[in-house]
């Protein structure tokens, strides 16, 4: 276990004299804590991986350092850095059996024989594994395959982190919700600093105590899942976390007042002193509107449908030019195709030029 | 027009990965064929689009028997989950392809490439090539491919399973709206609940090889005739309990004894399994008329509008979904609660014979 720290970290695969616009990692600076649970999320492309290869030592970074509990490893080889990696597809033998995959980083290491014997039973009761312990690894499904590739990651005590890339792209839904709280309760069990990539909000939220969420190279916004939700730092943020994401409309606004689409909107906070010159927008998310018949001194909204995914639904809205969704109760009903939208107040969030603003109270 | 698989098996090997088969696709809908890896899906669109012979059974287009005609004799698009394009040509070059092949006249192909690249929003993008595309770019260029050849069937096989998050849900509520446009018979194959709910039409439910349900979607998922369709069409996994009832009571396994309310009530006395959604699950107490459990927290998942809650009870697993942000501890005793009027029960083999009936 260990806890990292990221020195003004950058990364450009064009080399250190390309334009820093073009990095695939813009300079960043964090600290992660022992025994934390993060996820790096973002879309692809967003820099994510290239931060991951950063830590595991398969990229050298083009300026910056990083520290393992203060000591700069950035010159060390991957195996040097001892870390254990989980990656997209499955990593195994198949001519051993599941055991001997579990217990191979540990004797490729030197771990004494009984220690292995221990540690590789805690890890197979953790991942319901040990009724195959004996079992040749070949023959397994995919699903069965990662679940060993998970505990091999997972079975050495003494490394400064593990690393998991996508691990879960193969697994069928059903048992992506087994694994995804297994490895919750393997981190805490186990208590290793656990970082996992992935471009999947649900994966990312309900897997890390701290989600970094990336875009364009940069990390716009790193907090708890709550945090991200109520409130996002970035209208990427709000977009990104939450299904369908925060709507984002264009507005004016001046002291306690947001006026869209030419109607004015309550704000909960005073915004006295914007920027100049940058563009205003609010955004709220569709858990916070609330869907009615039309009335006067109401923001009016047409409907365009109304999506029912099973234990929620949406209706699909657009007010100007600009798309809206808003989560409507089971049953919704209102006559014609327009409806009036109620903001809750203290939900809705103002940005200039993609950032929050933050208001007076 | 319509296409027919008409009692199709197929063994490979010997050993059978389509049981029975009988289905019948109609001109403008969509048909979505849900279930796990393996339950078939990607069988049944090669046996559609020629690629494979059943070993037994039919194929039937408008009623004639196309079962021993290939690929090449069908009118079939096929969209796989790896994007495939020429990756010398053109986005432009790419969608024009099929109709290069099938000799349209210049100005046909030039309205139908622009209206395809309209409908998928890759306008922008029709001089590039396919390395200068994203992922998702890609994967439309390959859907607007499949949709401009004018296919009388259009299949599509977990197309956005390669995606990232966002841009599928992007893209599949675009779908409906593209399907609808284009009036042809569309097949897709997906193993998540919630992409069949956004994709709507008709659901086939498959496990093992086998159809176990078709209809209308959101019946299908309201109401499951099966127990094992219900598993399927359930994410988070479904919740189940087996019961007794006797003399107007209902005796829930791991010991929890409730007066045979709601749909129990209406139920021959007898053993059943009762399986009910994470959201039918409610932890807050002091409800009248809800059956409560003792349940320990295994592990809170939090994703900022819902809090999934992972239960142990009675040595099985449980998962509750409330609104917003809830976090407990783990170990932490609750009790979880169910109304006797929203739950589904099933008999001893599995078949529905009770639901809500207006959810």
């Amino acid at each position: 276990m260990a806890r990292i720290d990221l020195v003004d970290l950058a990364h450009s695969y064009g080399g250190n004299a390309a334009d820093p616009q073009s990095y695939a990692l813009k300079p960043i600076s964090m600290t992660w804590r022992q025994g934390g649970a993060y996820a790096l999320l973002g879309p692809s492309g967003c820099g994510k991986t290239t931060l991951l290869n950063l830590i595991s030592g398969i990229v050298t970074p083009s300026r910056g350092k990083i520290l393992f509990d203060g000591v700069d490893i950035t010159p060390l080889s991957t195996r040097k850095r001892n870390i254990a990696q989980v990656f997209q597809f499955p990593v195994i033998y198949d001519t051993m059996t599941v055991g001997q995959n579990l217990a191979f980083p540990l004797k490729n290491r030197g771990v004494p024989k009984a220690e292995i014997d221990t540690r590789v039973a805690e890890i197979a009761k953790l991942l319901d594994l040990t009724p195959d312990l004996k079992r040749k690894a070949t023959r397994l499904t995919a699903d069965a395959k990662q679940k060993i590739s998970l505990g091999r990651g997972l079975v050495r005590a003494d490394v400064a982190a593990v690393l998991f890339d996508e691990p879960l792209t193969v697994i069928d839904p059903e048992l992506k919700w087994q694994l995804r709280s297994k490895l919750k309760a393997l981190h805490r069990d186990l208590d290793l600093t656990m970082i996992y990539v992935t471009h999947d909000q649900t994966e990312a939220l309900t897997f890390a105590d701290t989600v970094v969420v990336m875009h364009d190279g940069r990390v716009v916004q790193s907090g708890t899942p709550a945090e991200l939700f109520d409130k996002p730092a970035h209208t990427f943020v709000g977009y990104f976390i939450g299904s369908p994401g925060m709507n984002i409309l264009p507005a004016e606004v001046r002291g306690r007042e947001a006026r869209i689409d030419g109607h004015a909107i309550a704000l909960d906070r005073s915004y006295d002193a914007l920027p100049a010159g940058a563009r205003i927008e609010v955004g709220v998310r569709p858990e916070f509107v609330d869907v009615t018949a039309p009335a006067p001194g109401l923001l009016s909204a047409s409907i365009e449908r109304i999506d029912d995914l099973g234990r929620v639904r949406f209706a699909r809205l657009r007010i100007g030019d600009a798309k809206f969704a808003a989560r409507v109760p089971p049953g919704f009903s209102i006559p014609g195709n327009v409806a009036g939208l109620i903001f809750d107040a203290s939900r809705v969030h103002v940005y200039a030029d993609s950032r929050l603003i933050e208001g007076a109270s | 027009m319509s296409v027919t698989l008409e009692n199709i098996t197929r063994a490979v090997d010997g050993i059978p990965t389509i049981r029975d088969v009988s289905l019948t696709l109609e001109r403008g809908t969509l048909s979505v064929l849900l279930g796990p890896t393996l339950s078939g899906k990607t069988s049944i669109m090669r046996l559609l689009a020629g690629l494979d012979k059943p070993t037994s059974g039919r194929v039937l287009v408008d009623g004639k028997d196309v079962t021993d005609f290939d690929v090449r004799r069908r009118s079939v698009a096929m969209v796989y989950q790896q994007f495939i394009n020429y990756p010398s040509l053109t986005v432009y070059e790419n969608i024009a392809s099929p109709l290069r092949v099938q000799r349209q006249p210049r100005a046909e192909i030039d309205k139908r490439v622009r209206e395809a690249a309209r409908l998928l929003k890759l306008e922008p993008y029709l001089e590039r090539t396919p390395v200068q595309l994203s992922g998702g770019q890609q994967q439309r260029t390959a859907i607007a491919r499949a949709l401009v050849k004018g296919a009388d069937l259009v299949l599509l096989d977990e197309p956005l399973a390669n995606l990232d998050y966002k841009l599928r849900e992007e893209l599949r509520a675009e779908l409906p709206r593209i399907f609808e446009a284009s009036g042809a018979i569309f097949v897709y194959a997906t193993t998540e609940p919630s992409e069949a709910l956004l994709l709507g039409g008709r659901t086939v439910c498959m496990w093992e090889g086998q159809v176990l349900q078709v209809g209308e979607t959101p019946k299908v998922y309201r109401h499951p005739e099966t127990l094992r369709v219900a598993q399927v069409f359930s994410d988070p996994p479904l919740n189940i309990v087996a019961i007794e009832k006797t003399n107007g009571s209902v005796q829930y396994a791991g010991g929890v004894l409730a007066p045979a309310s709601g749909l129990y009530a209406g139920l021959a006395d007898g053993a059943y399994r009762v399986g009910f959604r994470a959201h039918q699950l409610e932890l807050a107490t002091g409800i009248a008329g809800r059956h409560a459990f003792s349940a320990a927290v295994t592990v809170t998942e939090i994703t900022g509008s819902e809090s999934f809650v992972h239960l142990n009870r009675d040595a099985s697993n449980w998962v509750a979904v409330l609104q917003g942000v809830h976090e407990f501890e783990p170990g932490y005793v609750l009790d979880a609660v169910l109304d006797p009027n929203n739950v589904f029960v099933f008999d001893p083999a599995g078949r529905l014979v009770a639901a809500p009936g207006a959810i």
